[in-house]
């Protein structure tokens, strides 16, 4: 059992995930299982471990994305504990507003929308004017190399790291105390995977707490506080 | 659950079903659903013709009566009213101000052959609106907001295309600042390119305006689009319910299961 100090931002404790293919026969899949760990803010867990052995599970379990079966996930939101794996959708909106960012591998684009606008909408759903919104947004997509001229077109005819980018930028953009990162930078050149770094040192300067999938050896030992092998919760009989 | 209530501001709902049923004779059409919906949240409604999705939608907007359960509603003074023991002007009220009912087919929702101002403008006088210049100014902003050029605002909607149409109903319904909009099917019968331009607007304005709305809809990009919540229904019954993101991403029931994998990639 793990037990997590009163200052964690995130603290798992024994969660679950198994997913039943009913068009397969009613197969069961486990995923993870006893998954437990926590963050706290300012720290970087980055989560460890080969291909399918749930680490995006557990990043989307955190998010609220894939439900969680048993267990508990505790997400310090807004002075409080929630339990993530027990939230109604509501609270897991609120909690996703006001605390939790995530950057997932691709960017989900959706049609006719800027990518100035994909980058600024974070800040907009919390109140932010378009200006402001729009000025920090383009700051951002200045500092990740995204030429000028593609900010008032929408992403989805970018290049793959473009398009990684400005999912970046969109996912950075937010003062939110929580971030999960995906991959963020798999797709990129070594200019760019410096800028996601410095963008990962200033949230942990910002006290945020962030868990992260980095597959490149070199950024894992730049950016990890700490490593949590995945291996141990695989629930593959 | 205790730990988990106060995460969530305390805001109350704006509808609330509960447990309603509607048969035909021996015909179950929608069998107790019940649900909150809140100001500002979008719950899309999905399954495939005939599991219950538009008389549901027709439960819920007082259009057709329960045959079992009640509907309620919260009124501008913050009382919650059931919708079937309201009197007729409350319930006229309700329709030309508080709430919206965008139609699948524009043509139910327009009046066809009067000038797309006037579709506008008419929602306006029914609610007392009597200055002409304020009627014409409000309508024609309403007209550039749903993109529809103010060269057109004299030309009745026969004469506009699919996509205009179903944007001017969307104007008429939401000039009057309503509350809470029903849509039924409202990008079904236009053209792909033509629903994505339609989906972003209606995208827009439901968060500018804080918006709730209840979307039907057979179409799952539509809600993953527009709703935070999703309930599935099948045979008139609600299988399965939740975050949209999450029904989509990790469908638990085999018929979700069914409906998520039909989808054809891009």
């Amino acid at each position: 059992m793990n037990v997590a100090p009163m200052t964690a931002m995130i603290e798992i404790n024994n969660a679950e995930k198994t997913f039943t293919m009913h068009l397969q026969g009613g197969v069961q899949l486990p995923v993870v299982r006893d998954v437990s760990f926590h963050v706290e803010p300012g720290e970087c867990v980055v989560l460890a471990g080969p291909s399918g052995v749930g680490k995006s599970s557990i990043l989307k379990m955190i998010f609220g994305n894939y439900r969680c079966d048993a267990g508990r996930i505790g997400i310090r939101h807004g002075g409080a504990q929630i339990d993530l794996a027990k939230a109604e959708p509501r609270q897991i909106l609120s909690v996703r507003r006001a605390t939790i960012g995530y950057v997932s591998q691709f960017l989900r684009a959706v049609p006719r929308v800027a990518a100035i606008d994909v980058v600024a909408e974070p800040l907009i759903a919390n109140g932010m004017t378009r200006p402001e919104a729009r000025e920090r947004a383009g700051a951002l997509l200045h500092r990740l190399n995204i030429p000028e001229r593609l900010w008032a077109l929408p992403p989805s005819t970018f290049s793959g790291g473009e398009q990684q980018r400005v999912n970046i930028a969109r996912g950075f953009i937010s003062d939110l105390p929580i971030l999960l990162l995906d991959e963020p930078t798999a797709s990129l050149d070594a200019a760019n995977r410096a800028v996601v770094v410095e963008l990962i040192d200033e949230k942990k300067r910002a006290g945020v707490a962030m868990v992260a999938i980095i597959h490149d050896d070199e950024i894992r030992g730049l950016i990890a506080d700490r490593v949590v092998d995945v291996t141990s919760f695989a629930a593959a009989a | 659950m205790a730990e988990n209530e106060s995460a969530v501001d305390g805001d109350q709902p704006l509808l609330v079903a509960d447990r309603l049923s509607k048969s035909y004779g021996r015909l179950a059409a929608c069998r107790d659903v019940s649900f909150a919906l809140y100001p500002g949240e979008v719950l899309a409604v999905v399954g495939e013709s005939g599991s219950g999705k538009t008389t549901l939608l027709q439960l819920l907007s007082a259009q057709l009566a329960p045959s079992a359960g009640h509907v309620s509603y919260r009124m501008r003074d913050g009382v919650m009213r059931d919708l079937a023991a309201l009197g007729e002007a409350e319930r006229r009220f309700l329709f030309r101000t508080d709430w919206g009912y965008v139609h699948q087919d524009p043509a139910l929702g327009l009046r066809m052959a009067v000038s797309a101002g006037a579709n506008v403008g008419e929602r306006l006088m029914a609610v007392g609106w009597n200055h002409y210049g304020r009627i014409r100014d409000t309508a024609s902003s309403w007209l550039q907001r749903v993109e529809i050029g103010i060269d057109r605002i004299d030309d009745a909607p026969r004469t506009y295309s699919g996509g205009m149409r179903q944007r001017l109903q969307i104007a008429r319904n939401l000039v009057t600042e309503p509350r809470l909009v029903f849509m039924d099917e409202p990008t079904g019968g236009l053209d792909v390119s033509v629903q994505a331009r339609l989906l972003d607007l209606m995208r827009n304005l439901v968060s500018e305006l804080n918006l709730a709305a209840i979307v039907v809809t057979h179409d799952l990009a539509v809600a993953r689009l527009l709703s935070h919540r999703v309930m599935v229904m099948k045979g008139g019954r609600v299988i399965e319910t939740g975050l949209t993101d999450q029904v989509l991403d990790d469908p638990r029931e085999p018929y979700t299961q069914l409906l998520v994998s039909s989808i054809l990639p891009a």
